[in-house]
């Protein structure tokens, strides 16, 4: 698989850290991140740091994986309901594919997407997982 | 060893896989005595993560408590021997994912298993000194024990990463440290090894015992304390053997020991060892008590730390998730599937 290193490194703060934008106008928030408002039309848009909290809308288990996901198959991958409203569709870790059901809160933490080959750059990004209970 | 400024921790965080491989599984593969292991059980590290998936939510949860904004931070440094890359820094991953880049000092530090405390007695230093309002030092590693060597037993993933500030902001008070280091080498892995190799009982007296003693020793004779005035006393937990027999030695009373010793029940940690001991006992210290940490890294020497915790811990502690919420978080895994998340099928 051929790597693009520019491409990985333009999109690191977005797979980092969940970063958003919020219309200045209409207060609406987007991710991923816009620049013109797609409710309003404006330019005028913010940053917008997203909590990393949600809920899961939908998901399904992958066990036939694109190649580079081999690692971790099976896993499940899921659209998830982040607390302000959007949906973004990410992978669920350190979970029980018995336990997983829609609407289980989950939050976000980062892992190993994927890894070009031995020599090749390793991809970060952010997973959800099922909320850690608090002891 | 003091700093020029007072300073303290105003924040910790520890992180723990989920996994767990029991003890009795791996003897039972490699046909030895079931009964007669180091640890109960170890932590494994999933497919997806590694040193640097682990000291992120280590630095996450250290801010949390520390309520500090991320640009604040003069340095993000990352103790461990298990860096994803040779050669390319984890904690400029690890600042980038906190937000803290572009204007910080961030570097891996490399020294066994006190890798992570020799971030720390760096980052005292630093922002001791003034050069920086705020460090982040953090212990981490996912180790690597050969298969059917001794140290699989214990050879665990977790690290904890602690935010060095001013003192009037800390949730424990910072009195002194102290480093002590000579050539012995103990355990090594060399270039382009998959997996250390070790002087087998020549890791104990020479190496581990010597230095954990002399170096408590010393920084105790400096402060005017012994080592039995301290609430709690972390030292660095290879097993459970090695840090009550130093305790044994240093004259600790056993149940001074307990609350920071967690290796029975996640194993050998490495350079995150002694620092998720610290940051159990940060869990439970009460304003007032004092707490010795001691690290040990082959190679050969111990860092030791001397605190007293403040009444600030009460209002931080439950901002992020404690040690236990990690600890008792776990999936039970058998050999075979511990050995593909270790990548120990090499085909």
């Amino acid at each position: 698989m051929p790597s693009s290193v520019p491409r990985h490194w333009r999109e690191n703060i977005k797979r980092y850290r969940l970063l958003g934008t919020k219309c200045a106008s209409c207060g609406t928030i987007h991710y991923p991140r816009r620049t013109v408002c797609p409710s309003c039309k404006a330019r005028e848009l913010e940053e917008y740091q997203f909590k990393g909290s949600g809920k899961i809308y939908s998901y399904t288990i992958i066990r036939s994986p694109p190649e580079g996901y081999e690692f971790c198959k099976p896993y499940a991958a899921a659209l998830i309901e982040l607390e302000e409203g959007e949906i973004v569709t990410a992978q669920l870790t350190d979970c029980n594919f018995d336990d997983l059901e829609i609407g289980m809160p989950v939050e976000s933490v980062i892992r190993r997407m994927f890894a070009y080959g031995e020599s090749g750059i390793i991809v970060y990004g952010y997973k959800f997982r099922p909320i850690l209970p608090r002891m | 060893m003091k700093t020029i400024k007072d300073v303290g921790i105003v924040g910790y965080g520890a992180y723990v896989p989920m996994y767990r491989i029991k003890n009795s599984d791996i003897a039972r593969v490699w046909g030895n005595d079931p009964v007669r292991v180091p640890v109960k059980e170890k932590s494994v590290p999933g497919p997806d993560e590694d040193a640097c998936t682990i000291a992120c939510e280590a630095a996450k949860n250290s801010l949390l408590r520390a309520g500090i904004d991320p640009h604040s931070l003069g340095a993000v440094w990352v103790g461990t021997e298990s860096k994803p890359y040779a050669v390319k820094p984890t904690a400029t991953i690890v600042a980038e994912v906190i937000g803290a880049t572009p204007a910080i000092n961030a570097a891996d530090w490399e020294f066994a298993c006190k890798a992570g405390t020799e971030a720390l007695q760096g980052a005292f230093g630093y922002v001791g000194s003034g050069m920086a309002p705020y460090a982040l030092a953090i212990g981490v590693d996912t180790a690597q024990g050969q298969p059917a060597d001794a140290l699989e037993y214990t050879a665990a993933a977790g690290g904890a990463g602690f935010i060095v500030g001013p003192a009037e902001e800390s949730l424990a008070h910072y009195e002194g440290s102290y480093s002590f280091v000579t050539d012995t080498p103990d355990f090594w892995r060399r270039q382009h090894e998959h997996y250390p190799k070790h002087a087998s009982r020549f890791t104990g007296t020479p190496a581990y015992f010597y230095h954990v003693t002399n170096a408590t020793r010393r920084m105790c004779d400096e402060l005017g304390k012994e080592p039995n005035d301290y609430d709690y006393v972390i030292f660095h937990q290879p097993n459970t053997k090695f840090p009550m027999a130093a305790a044994k030695m240093l004259g600790v009373d056993k149940e001074k020991v307990i609350p920071g010793l967690i290796s029975p029940y996640i194993g050998n940690t490495y350079a995150g060892s002694s620092l998720v001991g610290l940051a159990a006992v940060f869990d439970v210290a009460s304003p007032g008590e004092s707490v010795l940490c001691v690290s040990y890294g082959s190679g050969a020497g111990s860092d030791v730390f001397s605190f007293t915790v403040t009444e600030k811990i009460t209002e931080v502690r439950d901002k992020a998730p404690n040690l236990k919420s990690y600890v008792g978080r776990r999936l039970e895994i058998d050999y075979a599937t511990y050995a593909r998340y270790r990548g120990k099928i090499r085909m």
